[in-house]
């Protein structure tokens, strides 16, 4: 039994499901019947069409539940009423899901466990071991999701920007346990892609790979953080920027900028620079003006100031770090960096120590405590 | 999509506002109580946002290695120890307000005279594994 393709074709069945009227619960207990079936009867009898055949039988058991519950009546008549499924292509069912999963009425932890059930297709086992909960927690979250949206039917695509954002949540969960979730939201947005024309979609999906291609230069292999300017070049993967790149250009040229691609180009510039010091921290600012006046974010701006301090100078980079709050999240980290490079060490020092007791993750507040521990040892070895 | 831990101490915290030790509680007061927490942790296996709860004997020991081939050394609680950990748990919410909101809804499990305790609890963000995206 080929279980990659049972996964990759689930999505599409819950889909033509969820198209024709299904609730979204029943129709997802009734693919899971289908898969079970499905495991039973294929490697004796595979099927040629074998879409077409989960299809079958998950309608089948559909309406099999549907009408042995006598409360659901009226929701079988209005099934009944729905137009024969017409030929539309696949990927706009799928779409259908995304868009669902990613209703504005569930919350971002509920429409990402619901995007990886149901788009996904992934366990909900799965799921709770990435995200580190118990799997009773995670499926209570997923069925309220699923509650939560069984009422919603479909006239027309809702907002893409607000399906970016769930999986660009999904990326950022990194990955633990047995499913890699940046690898995951790529599939999933590459997916989108396919189904949707729009620049930000490529924006983001450039986005992740380039950032992806980092990811085995950013940690030692003791877990602690390896800074962007120290990360071993010849690790990075290659064919994963190309792509990034080639994708956000092609995103670009169509001239209908928007967050996802402007934060690529930031990610384009950083990936083409053979060295960290040939990097092109001019045209970064430039990219980080523009993430400014599309996002108006905080974070953004602090990014910028440290994009600043290296183009112009660290006194550059302090001044603008000066216009902004100072209780932004990585602001007093930013502000170590650039006084050391100002070569203000003390001031440094302590900087970094307060930083390390703000960090929010573990790794980060390692890598901030030993920036602390190694200018107070050259502090004591000078003074 | 962030845990914390909820710190319910026996000593350390502030004192609360209804400050009646439990065991001047009434039977029934307790068992109220008792219920509360039992529902409230309930609740939150419903929606998805509970992890863990475990609560803790009042008393531990302290135990420190004394060297090679010697057996660690314990010792009961310190006479100083201005804090003791009666229980904990652990959430999973997608933010900080929504952490601060349970915690609150926790502080107010009822207790002497079937009131509010206003028990301080002591609410602690996990520190997670960095995101995939940070520089």
């Amino acid at each position: 039994m080929d279980e990659a393709l049972l996964r990759s074709l689930t999505p599409g069945v819950l889909a033509v499901l969820v198209r024709r009227g299904a609730d979204f619960a029943a129709a997802e207990d009734a693919v899971q019947d289908a898969l079970l079936e499905a495991v039973r009867v294929w490697p004796a009898d595979p099927p040629r069409d074998p879409k077409g055949w989960l299809v079958t039988v998950a309608w089948r058991r559909f309406l099999d539940a549907t009408r042995s519950d006598a409360a659901r009546r009226r929701r079988e008549d209005r099934v009944d009423e729905e137009p024969a499924p017409g030929p539309a292509p696949a990927v706009d069912d799928t779409l259908r899901l995304y868009f669902l999963c990613a209703h504005p009425s569930l919350t971002p932890s509920s429409a990402v466990a619901l995007t990886l059930r149901a788009v996904g297709g992934l366990t909900t086992r799965q799921i709770a071991r990435a995200y580190l909960v118990p799997e009773a927690t995670m499926a209570q979250r997923i069925s309220r999701a699923k509650r939560t949206v069984s009422g919603v039917r479909f006239e027309r695509p809702g907002d893409v920007a607000t399906v970016l954002r769930v999986l660009y949540l999904v990326f950022n969960e990194g990955y633990s346990g047995d499913v890699d979730l940046s690898a995951e939201a790529i599939r999933l947005t590459r997916q989108l892609r396919s189904a949707v024309d729009h620049p930000e979609v490529a924006g983001l999906l450039a986005l992740m790979l380039l950032h992806h291609a980092r990811r085995a230069a950013r940690t030692a292999p003791d877990g602690s953080l390896v800074p962007l300017a120290d990360q071993d070049r010849g690790r990075w993967d290659t064919s994963a920027i190309a792509e990034g790149v080639a994708i956000l250009q092609a995103a670009l040229a169509r001239d209908r900028l928007g967050e996802f691609q402007a934060q690529a180009a930031v990610a384009a510039l950083h990936a083409d620079a053979p060295t960290a010091q040939e990097t092109d921290w001019v045209q970064i600012v430039e990219w980080y003006d523009e993430l400014a006046r599309l996002t108006a974010s905080p974070v953004v701006l602090l990014n910028r100031a440290v994009a600043v301090g290296e183009a112009d100078g660290p006194r550059a980079g302090l001044a603008a770090l000066g216009e902004l709050d100072p209780g932004l999240p990585r602001h007093t980290a930013a502000a170590a960096y650039l006084h050391e490079r100002d070569g203000d060490p003390a001031t440094a020092a302590r900087l970094y120590a307060e930083a390390a007791r703000q960090a929010s993750n573990l790794a980060e507040r390692d890598h901030l405590t030993r920036q602390a521990a190694r200018l107070n040892a050259r502090l004591r070895d000078t003074g | 999509m962030a845990k914390y831990l909820l710190l319910k101490h026996y000593r350390g915290a502030p004192a609360p506002v209804n400050d009646v030790p439990m065991d001047r509680w009434t039977p029934e007061e307790i068992s109220a109580h008792v219920q509360f927490m039992h529902d409230f942790a309930a609740r939150l296996e419903t929606s998805g946002e509970f992890v863990d709860a475990q609560a803790l004997a009042p008393e531990g020991s302290w135990v420190r290695y004394d060297g090679e081939g010697r057996p660690p050394v314990t010792d009961g609680p310190f006479a100083e120890t201005k804090d003791v950990i009666a229980g904990w748990m652990v959430i999973d919410v997608d933010s900080h307000e929504r952490a601060v909101e349970l915690a609150g809804e926790l502080s107010a499990a009822p207790g002497a005279g079937g009131r509010p305790i206003h028990e301080w609890l002591e609410l602690r963000p996990f520190l997670t594994a960095p995101p995939t995206v940070t520089e």
